[in-house]
């Protein structure tokens, strides 16, 4: 009993006591700024390894975007990288990022189903799916319920069975495979529900897209309620994303 | 029989590796391995040439620190003799042959699909009517558990078959997360996208994966990495050790409903992974591996910043593992449960992690040293008992252990040598292998190439290949309700199985 309480005390203070104030460290590559500059476009696009650089005028799509840099390694000042970690937003064109204009990614509260705001804002249950996720953003959503994020804090937590979730969050590019299983688990959860997609390869099928293995008629079927880009998803982001949503403010 | 002897992170010619008739390719390679427990198959597989399937097997040699590889070419119908009917630990790679390219077998034990994969020989046969091993009986029941499992993990689906409480049988199926990797390695052409696609083989083993992966193809480019790349790599490759090791210490103790251990241990693991986002940008070291250049050199002030995360690192982590091994209610789920033998471990062919945890030193650290750990005078963490218990106190001396070499390697940082990217063209008609020590094991990625040095054959194995089995096996009469605890504790990755 005494050694426990002893380990309790060396622990300090872990929480985040403001996760939609909360700073991150070191030089996380979150929201990315375009400037203005001329450069040749054509180039510019051919470094993204998922074709997530439009050009004229030239814009970033989030949902492909995997944040690795390479942009702005080679054109460092058209590209920059913020910290910003408050990139989820409910409408697929709000992932765009256009040159010149530094706003920030907002959800588009008009389009948010009544029933959100009412029925889960006080207590949201969901169930996840990795439908062929690496396993990175899987751990970051995990990290989102250990004591640091401790997202549990207003009433969001991950659930083992659909029967008991409002909603589904799926990670990964939606394989073949777990096409049929992603269907099944999404009918078991009871109405009214959301669908929740996190990390760039759920939004576009990331560096799979295009692969013969994979299975996306399920993503493209149905209504989207967030869209959590990353690559993984920041837990941040994440829970951001999720109070938006909620319209849980501070 | 003829064969070639390599080293690891060695590029050869095609037309250098021996071709031999079947048979003798099947009793030289089965020879190697039969009471040679230093040599094990590191990877083994198929590829069309015209209309035959020209198969290689790279054997490693622990004692010799080389790699034995040898070929055979079969014709696509062909019924063989397999290799698993003498060392089961081919089993896995006879049925990869067996599901891409139709070959059967007059003598594989389980001669079942692998993965499903979408370049699969049979297609009629989908993941839904997998065969399963069944018993008829009154009084055995059967358990089934997903693909779509309880907490946020990865898909697959474990079978069980009971007497009452107690598991006499479990049959794992994968290939819920095939997303065709390796054909994608040779679609995409760019550096940027094969680099990304290494990062996302498996989200947890980022630094294993697009280590080997970055040293293959320096070597196949003839551009080896310098030594500040080598040194990024082995320290990153610790830190991610540290992380995950860290993490999964924390999962197992969840598992055992040990709430102030798993609280503990998932703070614990947040000052590393934020390491790497302060050194990378990424928290999952995602961006930091990448060929022939180091987009993030490791400065000297992250060096400091390092050595004081790790100092308040060590103590709390020593703590709670110290109360963990202490408490008889955490001492009574994990000893004896999941336990297997140092010959099952042998015959199954498992690596890393998950061989020390009963004497078999399965490392490529010491038997096949790469980057900087020739100068640490490696020694692996080795148990005796085979069991969660084992497992739990590998994960935490290997933490102790990271950190000790990590000390080492920042107090002799490197000068950078900043950006000379050299454009990268690998050698045409050639064959290279790149053999890394994740942190659950040894890792390989392998390439060959065309004439034109265009990439043709990309192969990658994940540790987790050789082990699943371990744990399918490990479970057997345990109880049903010790099986979330054995599964974390070997903690296998379904990405980087299925690919």
């Amino acid at each position: 009993m005494l050694q426990t309480l002893k380990i309790l005390y060396h622990q300090g203070k872990q929480y985040i006591p403001d996760l939609r104030a909360a700073k991150v460290p070191g030089i996380f590559r979150g929201r990315p700024e375009i400037s203005l500059e001329k450069v040749d476009e054509t180039l510019l696009a051919e470094v993204c390894p998922t074709n997530a650089i439009l050009t004229g005028p030239v814009r970033i799509d989030l949902g492909r975007c995997t944040f690795c840099g390479e942009c702005t390694r080679l054109f460092p000042h058209k590209i920059k990288f913020t910290t910003d970690y408050r990139l989820a937003t409910n409408e697929r064109g709000g992932l765009i990022i256009h040159e010149g204009t530094n706003s920030p990614v907002r959800l588009n509260n008009d389009l948010v189903r009544n029933e959100i705001h009412k029925i889960f804002s006080g207590s949201l249950k969901l169930r996840q799916v990795s439908a062929a996720g690496d396993n990175s953003t899987e751990l970051e959503l995990n990290a989102t319920g250990n004591v640091n994020f401790d997202i549990g804090r207003y009433g969001i937590e991950f659930v083992a069975s659909p029967r008991h979730a409002d909603g589904i969050v799926i990670t990964g590019p939606v394989s073949e495979n777990m096409a049929e299983p992603l269907q099944i688990t999404y009918d078991a959860v009871p109405s009214p529900k959301i669908i929740i997609l996190a990390g760039c390869d759920a939004i576009s099928g990331g560096i799979f897209e295009g692969s013969p293995a994979l299975n996306r008629k399920f993503i493209e079927e149905n209504h989207i309620d967030l869209y959590i880009p990353g690559n993984p998803v920041h837990p941040l982001t994440f829970i951001n994303g999720v109070l938006d949503l909620l319209g849980i403010t501070p | 029989m003829n064969s070639l002897i390599i080293n690891n992170h060695q590029t050869v010619r095609v037309a250098a590796i021996p071709e031999s008739d079947y048979k003798s390719f099947l009793e030289f390679n089965t020879g190697l391995i039969i009471n040679h427990p230093e040599r094990h198959c590191v990877l083994y597989f198929g590829y069309r040439t015209d209309d035959e399937i020209r198969l290689i097997i790279c054997i490693a040699d622990d004692n010799e620190h080389n790699i034995i590889v040898s070929s055979a070419v079969v014709s696509e119908d062909s019924i063989l003799d397999s290799f698993s009917a003498k060392v089961l630990a081919f089993e896995k790679f006879e049925r990869e042959i067996h599901e891409n390219f139709g070959i059967k077998y007059t003598d594989h034990p389980w001669l079942k699909p692998v993965r499903y994969s979408a370049s699969r020989e049979d297609k009629s046969d989908t993941i839904a009517n997998y065969p399963f091993y069944g018993i008829d009986s009154e009084e055995l029941h059967e358990v089934g558990v997903g693909p779509v499992h309880a907490g946020i993990i990865e898909p697959g689906h474990f079978r069980f078959v009971c007497n009452g409480e107690q598991v006499l049988h479990l049959e794992i199926q994968l290939g819920y997360q095939h997303r065709g990797v390796e054909n994608l390695f040779l679609e995409k052409k760019k550096l940027i996208q094969r680099t990304t696609l290494a990062e996302c083989i498996a989200g947890d083993s980022v630094i294993g994966h697009t280590s080997a992966f970055a040293f293959l193809l320096e070597s196949m480019g003839g551009l080896p990495a310098s030594r500040e790349l080598i040194f990024s790599r082995t320290l990153a490759q610790e830190l991610e050790r540290i992380a995950v090791h860290t993490g999964d210490l924390s999962a197992i103790c969840t598992d055992i409903a040990y709430q102030l251990g798993s609280s503990v241990l998932g703070r614990l693991r947040t000052p590393i992974v934020n390491f790497f986002q302060e050194w990378c940008g990424n928290r999952l070291a995602k961006g930091l591996v990448r060929t022939g250049y180091n987009p993030y050199p490791f400065t000297r002030y992250l060096a400091e910043r390092l050595t004081t995360i790790l100092d308040a690192f060590e103590p709390d982590f020593i703590e709670i593992n110290n109360e963990l091994s202490r408490l008889p209610s955490s001492l009574s789920r994990f000893e004896r449960t999941g336990m297997l033998s140092y010959d099952q471990l042998l015959n199954i062919g498992t690596v890393g992690m998950s061989a020390r945890m009963n004497t078999l030193v399965r490392d490529i650290r010491i038997s096949h040293p790469y980057g900087l750990y020739s100068e640490f005078n490696h020694e692996p963490v080795i148990k005796h008992h085979g069991d969660v218990y084992s497992r739990v106190q590998i994960r935490k001396q290997e933490v102790l252990q990271s950190i000790a070499y990590i000390r080492q390697l920042l107090a002799n940082l490197p000068e950078s040598t900043g950006y000379s990217e050299k454009p990268l063209a690998l050698a045409p008609d050639s064959f290279g292998i790149s053999l890394t020590e994740g942190w659950r094991g040894e890792i390989c990625h392998a390439c060959i190439t065309d004439q034109k040095g265009e990439m043709k054959i990309y192969k990658i194995k994940d540790p987790s290949f050789h082990n699943w089995l371990a744990l399918a096996l490990a479970v057997r009469n345990n109880e049903i309700s010790d099986f979330p605890v054995s599964n974390k504790s070997f903690d296998l990755s379904y990405c980087g199985h299925d690919l």
